[in-house]
């Protein structure tokens, strides 16, 4: 039994007249001491998938339908009190700024005694004794004189790791970071992303990183979903995803790098603009943007534009693409639309 | 704005889908302020067509009339639906008279007011150092004389200089430039405090970048996006206004009762409180509180709609 | 090039023409906390009242040649928005000297520097707050065309917008709308086309793909790059992101800590870095392939950004770091090919 299973998801936020529907029918599971990686542009709709694992979702927003298990039990149907104790025992968050996570008010030792306080009855000492030991993990040097400072007193990468610290606290058997590294300078993220890998290793814990960097991602997961729209377009492992994208999309995202082009020549770029949530295109909600929505002899393909793609396997991957499938099954779309 | 890119349709159409209407079909309570603001304006500035007699006219007034009753009380007669006061006045006609003296003050001291202080403030939150400190301090100094002292210094100037008929003649503008005067630190230091908060947003720098010169910064690009607390403390500002005319009024630092505003009104009315005759103070009373709260609580509602950070529609 | 002038042409041979940009011992420094009424604090190593400040950039030397994309590579705090802005003219020097064309623009006050508004431009990072929400796309572009050319009839005007939008790839339909209605892409393509629509010919651009998503970054990587072959555009471009300066310099400078470490051609810099920071941060730039390279480690404890006095503000951070290096401030030593490093280990062969 996978840790955590995602099954149909979907998420919507009701609007004046209509809805927008955030997240669609989303599928896939976490492993224990896997760590997996959600890349999408904005609005894509990452970040509100990994809040709704937890019900953490801003107010309007609602899970319309589908699952969500963890260790095999239900987490939609959860009372708030249920779900607060899964929150910070089990499943940690790190967020993308970590000066705006931490309390400017409290010193790094308060802080981490009082969570730690707050969910295990436990005395001072211990919290104290935790809390030192959860620093050394993190390698912070020197976690005593750590402890009694404040949070502006540390540097952006300081504070990331005890943002981390925090969440290590109460070993959860999860953690959601949401573009972990995004606020932290090149030579720190490097060693974020090396602390996070080892730690996920060490302590058995699932990771779930939210990203729209590939490189970060690259780095720092072994599995991958690519989103667009509200929709996995993708999944599969990592390096398999970036070394031989399958979808048009994943294959346009690598593609507009500047890494994969040549110095001062122009960018592969994917035409068009993502499309807001509110007004996504009937059919694949790639395809006004896909050069693949056109046979080879210039005609358009009506699934791309009529019918939703299902995801199909493709090497290691799973893929929601109609070119694809055809590709696979040599099968053209329109035959077997009739 | 230029001309062509505004046609009235488009204002329409732009309205029709507008968050504030959408947040007014949604509440009650701001469709009924809305309603009685709507009502009393406009039954206000038609006054002179629809109100039973005029005040001002002296043939119009029968000294035998005086003191009588509003009309749920036995001995009113129907010609005065609100009953007179104790020359003989109808109170209705009064009311509608006074309150127009009342709303002009409010909207002009407002005008006064705002034109100053966003000037002032616009300067201030944009040059920075010294003239920001320097128009900052004036603004405390004005702030620790209250309106009532500017109200009689500025009151005892103007009779010893022009008389006591001057007064009376130009009474509504002297009460004007008073509480104008008197509270433009309000505007300055709202305006500042945007400006400075708008100041920081890379699209002043790329006009700086472009050339343009400082006025046309302050008043093509700071002032425009500064109108959304300018007009919420307006209506606040109106209300305060209008209190403060009242207040003036009623010390007999305002209005004389020649030509009355609410507070003259109350006022007159007040020595014969005891003598039964209530009414002559208490309906101007009720209608310059429902005035006053209904602004007021406009004002709190566009305060709540106008807020960026509630508005994400 | 003004013979008075005593410092040589930086890193290039006598023979270039004189730069379009030149940029001379330039120094900013902020009060730490200018909300205090006594900007000086006692200093107990020192025994004396000293002034907090935050020294921004401290004694950069630049030269821009006409048709360059030079790219200021850095962290967050090093230094080089600051530096963007003081070429601009946005902020004021505490020393130092900036020339356009060969003429002075530093002190200038507000009247002097409109010629120059003209001839350069900026770029903004945030596409959310450098458009003006209050105007519609068309009056943004049209009022700078109406400010310069106060002659030109209004349908000029009008067509001179239009053929912006053209250029910049916005719908022309989209004109009536306001920023709040277009995408970051969108709006950063109408900030590119309101610098453009004075027609200058030098471009600070500070970070301005940063904000953007990874497609549309490569959208508006590539308008800058046309811009700059059809318009004969020189760039500078402010990043932190090493991708994008391998991409699209043609010269590098790495600051840290308001000084310029190292500047070669791009080329040269990302094949042979020396300066020990560079080195740290092209091995730390995380890349698609997968790598097994451990990345160099520094330490991560930033020093606090008050002014220092002397020795190398690398010197918490570097692996090479002696005596030397605590005390004095390494000089820029330029090598033939025009490769600038300013570092004590480099100089005396510590590091290869």
């Amino acid at each position: 039994m996978a840790l955590l299973e995602v099954d149909h998801l979907d998420i919507r936020f009701p609007l004046r007249h209509d809805e927008i529907r955030a997240v669609r029918d989303v599928s896939f599971a976490l492993e224990r001491g896997e760590r997996l990686g959600i890349v999408g542009e904005s609005g894509a709709g990452k970040s509100v998938l990994a809040f709704s694992l937890l019900k953490l979702l801003s107010r309007p927003g609602y899970i319309a339908g589908g699952r969500v298990r963890f260790e095999g039990r239900e987490l939609t149907t959860l009372s708030d009190r249920q779900l607060r104790r899964i929150r910070g025992n089990r499943v940690a968050m790190i967020f993308q700024d970590p000066l705006t996570t931490l309390n400017p008010t409290l010193t790094i030792g308060r802080q981490m005694i009082e969570s730690l306080k707050a969910h295990r009855r436990i005395s001072e000492r211990r919290a104290r004794a935790i809390a030192l030991h959860k620093l050394r993990q993190v390698q912070v040097s020197s976690p005593e004189q750590r402890f009694e400072q404040y949070p502006h007193q540390l540097s952006g990468g300081l504070c990331q790791r005890v943002v981390i610290a925090i969440a290590l606290l109460l070993d959860p058997d999860i953690i959601i970071a949401d573009e972990p590294t995004t606020a932290l300078d090149v030579t720190i993220q490097a060693e974020i992303i090396a602390l996070l890998t080892q730690l996920c290793g060490k302590h058995n814990v699932g990771l779930i990183v939210i990203s729209h960097d590939l490189c970060v991602i690259g780095q720092l997961t072994q599995r991958l979903l690519v989103m667009y729209a509200g929709r996995i377009v993708e999944q599969g492992p990592t390096r398999e995803i970036i070394n031989d994208a399958q979808h048009p999309y994943t294959q346009g995202l690598i593609n507009a790098l500047p890494q994969m082009t040549l110095p001062r020549q122009r960018l592969a770029q994917i035409p068009g603009n993502m499309p807001s949530l509110a007004r996504v295109p009937d059919g694949c909600a790639f395809h006004p943007r896909c050069r693949y929505r056109f046979t080879p002899q210039g005609r358009l393909r009506q699934a791309c534009v009529e019918r939703v793609p299902e995801a199909v396997s493709s090497g290691g991957s799973r893929v929601a693409c109609h070119w694809v499938r055809e590709l696979i099954t040599t099968v053209p779309i329109e035959e077997e639309a009739i | 704005m230029s001309p062509e890119t505004r046609s009235p349709a488009t204002v329409w159409r732009r309205f029709r889908g507008s968050y504030f209407l959408y947040r007014l079909q949604r509440n009650r309570r701001a469709q009924v302020c809305l309603t009685l603001f709507v009502l009393i304006m406009a039954s206000v500035l038609l006054a002179p067509w629809i109100a039973p007699s005029n005040p001002y006219d002296l043939a119009q007034i029968n000294l035998l009339d005086s003191e009588l009753p509003p009309f749920w009380i036995a001995g009113s007669e129907p010609a005065h639906l609100l009953g007179t006061d104790v020359q003989g006045r109808d109170l209705l006609s009064s009311m509608l008279y006074g309150a127009r003296v009342s709303i002009a003050i409010g909207f002009g001291a407002v005008l006064l007011q705002s034109v100053l202080g966003t000037a002032l403030g616009l300067l201030a939150g944009y040059r920075g150092g010294f003239v920001d400190a320097l128009l900052m301090r004036l603004a405390d100094i004005q702030l620790s004389f209250s309106t009532l002292m500017m109200a009689i210094i500025i009151g005892a100037v103007v009779k010893a200089a022009f008389g006591g008929a001057f007064y009376g003649d130009y009474g509504v503008v002297i009460l004007i430039l008073i509480i104008g005067l008197s509270e433009w630190p309000q505007y300055a230091r709202t305006v500042r405090a945007s400006v400075l908060a708008e100041k920081q947003k890379d699209y002043v720098d790329a006009a700086r970048v472009l050339g343009f010169s400082s006025y046309r910064i302050m008043l093509r690009h700071l002032l425009p996006n500064t109108l959304t607390p300018i007009f919420v403390l307006s209506t606040i500002q109106v209300a305060n206004a209008i209190m403060a005319e009242a207040a003036l009024s009623f010390l007999g630092l305002g209005m004389p009762e020649t030509e009355p505003s609410l507070g003259s009104l109350i006022k007159s009315g007040f020595d014969y409180l005891q003598s039964d005759s209530w009414w002559i103070t208490l309906l101007p009373g009720l209608f310059l509180v429902t005035l006053v709260l209904v602004i007021n609580l406009l004002g709190d509602w566009l305060r709540d709609t106008m807020n960026p950070r509630l508005h994400k529609g | 090039m003004n013979p008075t002038d005593s410092l040589q042409t930086l890193g290039r041979a006598a023979d270039v023409p004189a730069p379009l940009v030149r940029v001379r011992g330039l120094h900013k420094r902020f009060a730490l906390h200018p909300e205090r009424l006594l900007p000086w604090r006692f200093d107990k190593r020192r025994r004396a009242w000293r002034r907090q400040r935050i020294h921004a950039v401290n004694g950069v030397d630049l030269d821009i040649q006409r048709g360059d994309a030079l790219c200021v590579v850095g962290e967050s705090g090093c230094g080089k928005s600051t530096l963007a802005r003081l070429i601009m003219g946005l902020l004021t020097a505490s020393d130092g000297e900036v020339s356009y064309d060969g003429q002075r623009v530093d002190r200038l006050d507000a009247k002097q520097w409109r010629p120059f508004r003209r001839r350069m431009q900026m770029i903004f990072q945030n596409p959310h707050s450098s458009l003006n929400p209050r105007l519609t796309m068309r009056q943004t572009l049209e009022e700078p065309i109406r400010f310069h050319h106060p002659d030109w009839p209004r349908s000029k005007i009008r067509h001179r917008a239009d053929a912006l939008m053209a250029d910049v790839g916005v719908d022309i339909g989209w004109g009536e709308r306001f920023a709040h209605e277009l995408s970051g892409g969108q709006r950063q393509r109408i900030a590119i086309a309101r610098a453009l629509s004075v027609e200058p010919e030098f471009i600070v651009a500070d970070e301005p793909v940063s904000a953007l998503d990874v497609s549309v970054q490569a959208q508006i990587m590539n308008l800058l790059m046309d811009a700059q072959a059809e318009r004969r555009l020189t760039y500078l471009f402010i990043t932190h992101d090493l991708a994008v300066v391998e991409h699209f310099a043609t010269q590098v400078a790495v600051m840290y800590r308001g000084t310029i470490c190292e500047l070669a051609d791009a080329d040269t810099l990302f094949a042979q870095p020396r300066h020990p920071y560079t080195r740290a941060l092209l091995a730390a730039s995380p890349r698609l392939e997968d790598s097994d390279t451990e990345p160099l480690r520094l330490s991560d404890e930033d020093p606090p950004p008050i002014e220092t006095s002397s020795g190398c503000v690398f010197r918490e951070r570097c692996p090479h770091v002696n005596a030397r290096c605590q005390r004095e401030m390494p000089a820029a030593l330029v090598t033939r090919d025009g490769h600038r490093v300013a570092c004590h280990a480099v100089e005396e062969g510590r590091v290869p």
